[in-house]
């Protein structure tokens, strides 16, 4: 019996759709979702591939068939029929992969929407009339804002001056040639980027910390706490605001697991809110091409239950005023540079690997 | 100056130089036969993608293991920078100004480009701009700062190398420049009078298309290049925030170039691919005005899109939306050429010869390539893959799937027009199943570390990723290795090989219309259309031609042809 042509599409049809969405959901290509975000953008992704694998699987069978079917056989040397084109037919292909655009695009916009990429807040009145308004001869524009300036200490300034004593940092950049142009929740251009979820906003974040990358390390500041360190400790399930800043060339914060990636750029102040979802080290990797040491420019994230955050806050303290108080007592003329390194790249998330290339 | 004087010094003839190709030092000289120059251009270019590929294989040999053990960090940067640098600028837009140059006056019947000087000041740029590149390695002081350059980092890395980094890639555009305002006026104003638009063959439209971007685009990274080098030499701070100057307004410049640029890679080889189907289908092209328009929409929607590789520099949120569904829509075109080229295969008559396999290859990798274009212009997926292997992977999907098979289609597809000598099959089909397996091989796990957390651009890596890239790099010295039978092929062919005739596959563009390889002024009389470029299996089409009994190719005796010194004078 012949089944008809109609019949093989509908089976091949629904084989293609089956194939498709099985995919799409057990592609496995994805790490962990470790953020409330991360969630999201899997959905999107996972659509997407179920798409892809369809189209994908459409274009490569339609080739292998003709490829089999249609081959010249010995002796034919005959033209195929003359088609020059089929209007519905084109009509058709032009209408569904349109179709399929503006669905991903409304979806991607639902995403990225809920993902706090649309924040009001995120933007803030321009920073750079603030500055102006600073500025001496802005008389009149400083009687429309009384606000004074902030005299609070500039932590990541000091902690970027600090981090520029260590020699493994500062031997490996051009050493003060682009100092920190600002405290990052301060003055400088705002990169609008991912911020508050609309269910969140207008709320003060539950976290802020401030990121300082510089080649090629990143240094943590807990403005609430003042303490600083190499490796950023947030807690599950409290929404974290981080505020970036380079100090020498464009690194990216990127962590895999939380699907976040904003590049700080001299110069200016990018932010990104997410929500800690699931416990675990993650790694926070740079993204940007900062140098030859780049790829080594990578420290862990640590995302813990509250009280172990709580707990971790506590000690950190401590340690930051044990710090100081060794850093006056040691002279570290009398150190090995190894000895001497040990505690800076252990904060700072340097490999030993990467020192070992810095000092060859 | 006298009245006798002036009239001594006009009476002086200009100079011309002698066009076309008497022995083989004229290969090396300021010849101006377009056909001379577009084989400069090719193996110049070629050239050119051994030392890229020679680079990518040291990139690759130091990415077999997660340390860096082979070359130095700062080694390792200036190799990417080159590569991409050399297979972009030197390679695959000069390889299709090449094909351009060969093909465009034979297609539309014209003795020469309109401006044959302008032409050969324009190839001749690109050898300059290429040894100045290559000697920036060997001196040991390249730019390290990635194809684009960004500041501050290329502001704070080697003067000298990013340097001259700057002036090649500026004498290159200027190359490209010169190249597309030849191809435009000869495409315009040049085509015999029988041909209108619609009987272009359509790798005339697909340059029509590139060369208006070219145009549009190619400015504008001159521009950024040059207040680069400001800043790079003369301590202005354009880019530099340490002086109020914004990195982010550098990014914008030089993506306004260099989005366009993989159009301009591309299309020319949706053109050079659109005539190779249907010849080697003996189908007429499925939807000859929908691909012939698709090319323009993918050249004006490519001005727009240039910010989705700037969704993580901090754009405004709409912006990130507006750069979303303009990327997006470009999908479209793109998709209704590949469903054409399925259609013109559907009930043809499929020749397996390498050009075909070729095409086929190409449409077959193309196509994953344009998928993960997709997905990475959805805003929140491709915050997480930006600058990540997933990247690497779509890039090369579309780049050595799509560009450089569409050249090796291209070069099998015209080799019999151009050399007058058929290539070796058999090694033809042993370099397309090299380059298939190594292609996939190296690019396809690329896609899964990107996703997995693979950052670019990076000599050392997370341990747990070593198995896929010793697998990516196998796969890049099986593509190395699909080189040779290629050079050998085409070396041996080119002296050896089989004597091709005038139409060695039954074609209907005028290109197949004259000697193989053609004489200087290309045709002997005025060629005169009386059929579609892609009209087989129509009754009237005959299965064989030749340039002397063909009715299709007559030559019209009432209209002189124009011999090409009056030709020069007029145009000149």
């Amino acid at each position: 019996m012949k089944i008809p042509s109609s019949i093989w599409t509908l089976l091949i049809g629904i084989g293609l759709t089956l194939t498709s969405l099985w995919y799409g959901q057990n592609h496995g290509l994805l790490p962990t979702a470790a953020s409330d975000e991360a969630v999201l953008v899997d959905g999107l992704f996972n659509t997407m591939m179920t798409v892809s694998a369809g189209i994908f699987l459409i274009v490569e069978g339609v080739l292998i068939y003709c490829a089999v079917k249609y081959r010249r056989r010995a002796g034919d040397n005959e033209d195929g029929p003359p088609i020059e084109g089929n209007v519905p037919l084109e009509i058709l292909w032009t209408a569904i992969p349109a179709i399929i655009v503006i669905g991903i695009s409304v979806y991607s916009f639902e995403v990225y929407n809920d993902i706090g990429g649309f924040d009001p807040h995120s933007v803030h009145e321009s920073p750079i009339m603030q500055e102006s308004m600073a500025m001496p001869g802005a008389a009149i524009a400083a009687t429309l804002n009384d606000t004074p300036p902030s005299t609070a200490p500039n932590l990541n300034q000091q902690k970027s001056d600090e981090a520029m004593q260590d020699p493994a940092t500062a031997a490996v950049r051009n050493a003060d040639q682009i100092p920190q142009k600002q405290d990052a929740p301060g003055v400088g251009i705002v990169s609008p980027s991912i911020g508050a979820s609309p269910e969140n906003a207008g709320k003060p974040p539950g976290l802020k910390i401030n990121v300082t990358g510089l080649q090629y390390a990143w240094i943590f500041t807990y403005p609430e706490t003042g303490i600083t360190t190499g490796e950023m400790h947030v807690p599950i399930g409290r929404e974290v605001q981080i505020n970036m800043t380079a100090n020498d060339v464009i690194h990216a914060f990127w962590v895999p697991e939380f699907r976040l990636k904003q590049d700080a750029i001299p110069g200016r102040q990018s932010e990104l809110r997410f929500t800690p979802k699931v416990e675990g080290d993650y790694t926070l990797i740079c993204a940007e091409l900062c140098g030859p040491y780049h790829g080594a420019m990578r420290t862990q994230v640590v995302v813990e239950k509250p009280e172990a955050f709580e707990k971790w806050m506590q000690e950190q303290l401590v340690a930051n005023n044990n710090t100081l108080k060794e850093a006056v007592a040691v002279n570290p003329a009398n150190l090995t540079p190894d000895e001497f390194l040990a505690p800076y790249t252990k904060d700072m998330g340097i490999q030993p690997a990467m020192l070992h290339h810095i000092h060859k | 100056m006298t009245q006798a004087q002036l009239q001594e010094t006009a009476n002086i003839p200009v100079h011309i130089p002698e066009p076309g190709v008497r022995k083989w030092q004229d290969y090396f000289s300021f010849n101006t036969d377009h056909k001379v120059i577009g084989l400069q251009y090719l193996v110049t270019s070629f050239i050119f993608y051994c030392i890229g590929g020679v680079l990518a294989d040291l990139v690759r040999t130091e990415l077999r293991t997660p340390e860096v053990d082979f070359v130095s960090p700062e080694l390792y940067n200036s190799l990417f920078t080159l590569h991409a640098t050399i297979m972009i600028f030197l390679w695959i837009v000069p390889a299709g100004a090449g094909f351009a140059n060969y093909l465009i006056p034979l297609m539309i019947g014209a003795r020469d480009m309109a401006f044959p000087r302008l032409n050969a000041v324009a190839f001749w740029m690109i050898p300059p701009a290429g040894l100045l590149l290559v000697a920036s390695l060997v001196i040991g002081d390249a730019a390290e700062a990635g194809w684009t350059s960004y500041p501050p980092l290329s502001l704070v890395t080697g003067q000298v190398g990013e340097g001259i980094w700057i002036m090649s890639v500026l004498l290159l555009g200027t190359s490209s420049i010169l190249g597309a305002i030849n191809f435009l006026v000869t495409l315009l104003k040049m085509r015999i009078p029988s041909m209108g638009f619609h009987q272009m063959p359509l790798f005339c439209w697909a340059m029509l298309a590139t060369s208006a971007l070219v145009l549009l685009s190619t400015p504008v990274l001159a521009a950024g290049l040059i207040l680069l080098a400001f800043d790079l030499l003369a301590g202005t701070t354009f880019f530099n925030p340490t002086g109020g100057g914004d990195p982010v307004v550098y990014q914008h410049m030089f993506w306004f170039y260099s989005h366009p640029a993989v159009y301009i890679m591309i299309l020319p080889f949706f053109g050079a691919i659109s005539e190779i189907i249907p010849i080697h289908s003996r189908k007429p092209i499925f939807g000859y005005k929908a691909i012939a328009y698709s090319s323009l929409a993918i050249s004006f929607l490519g001005l727009i899109v240039w910010a989705h590789h700037m969704f993580t520099s901090g754009i405004p949120g709409w912006l990130r939306m507006f750069f979303m569904i303009t990327t997006m829509i470009i999908a479209v075109p793109t998709g209704i050429k590949i469903f054409s080229w399925l259609a013109t295969m559907w009930g043809g008559k499929i020749q397996f010869n390498s050009p075909m396999l070729f095409a086929m290859g190409f449409v077959g990798t193309f196509v994953i390539g344009g998928i993960s274009g997709v997905m990475l212009a959805a805003v929140p997926f491709d915050i997480h893959v930006h600058d990540t292997y997933f990247v690497v992977a779509h890039l090369h999907y579309v780049l050595f799937g799509g560009s450089v098979l569409g050249i090796f289609a291209a070069i099998y597809h015209w080799f019999p027009k151009m050399t007058g000598r058929m290539f070796n099959e058999t090694w033809g089909k042993v370099h397309f199943a090299l380059t298939i397996v190594g292609l996939n091989m190296t690019f396809l796990p690329m896609h899964k570390l990107g996703l997995m957390g693979m950052n670019r651009r990076i000599a050392q890596y997370d341990p747990k990723f070593t198995l896929l890239n010793e697998i990516c790099t196998y796969g890049s010295y099986i593509l190395a290795v699909s080189t040779f039978p290629f050079i050998i092929n085409a070396i041996w062919s080119w002296l050896y090989g089989e004597k091709a005739s005038n139409n060695p596959w039954k074609a209907l563009t005028l290109e197949w219309m004259t000697t193989s390889p053609p004489e200087i002024e290309n045709f002997e009389t005025l060629p005169i259309l009386t059929t579609g470029p892609y009209d087989y299996g129509v009754k009237h089409a005959p299965a064989n031609v030749s340039p002397s009994e063909n009715p299709v190719f007559r030559a019209d005796l009432d209209e002189p042809y124009p011999s090409i010194e009056s030709d020069i004078e007029t145009r000149i």
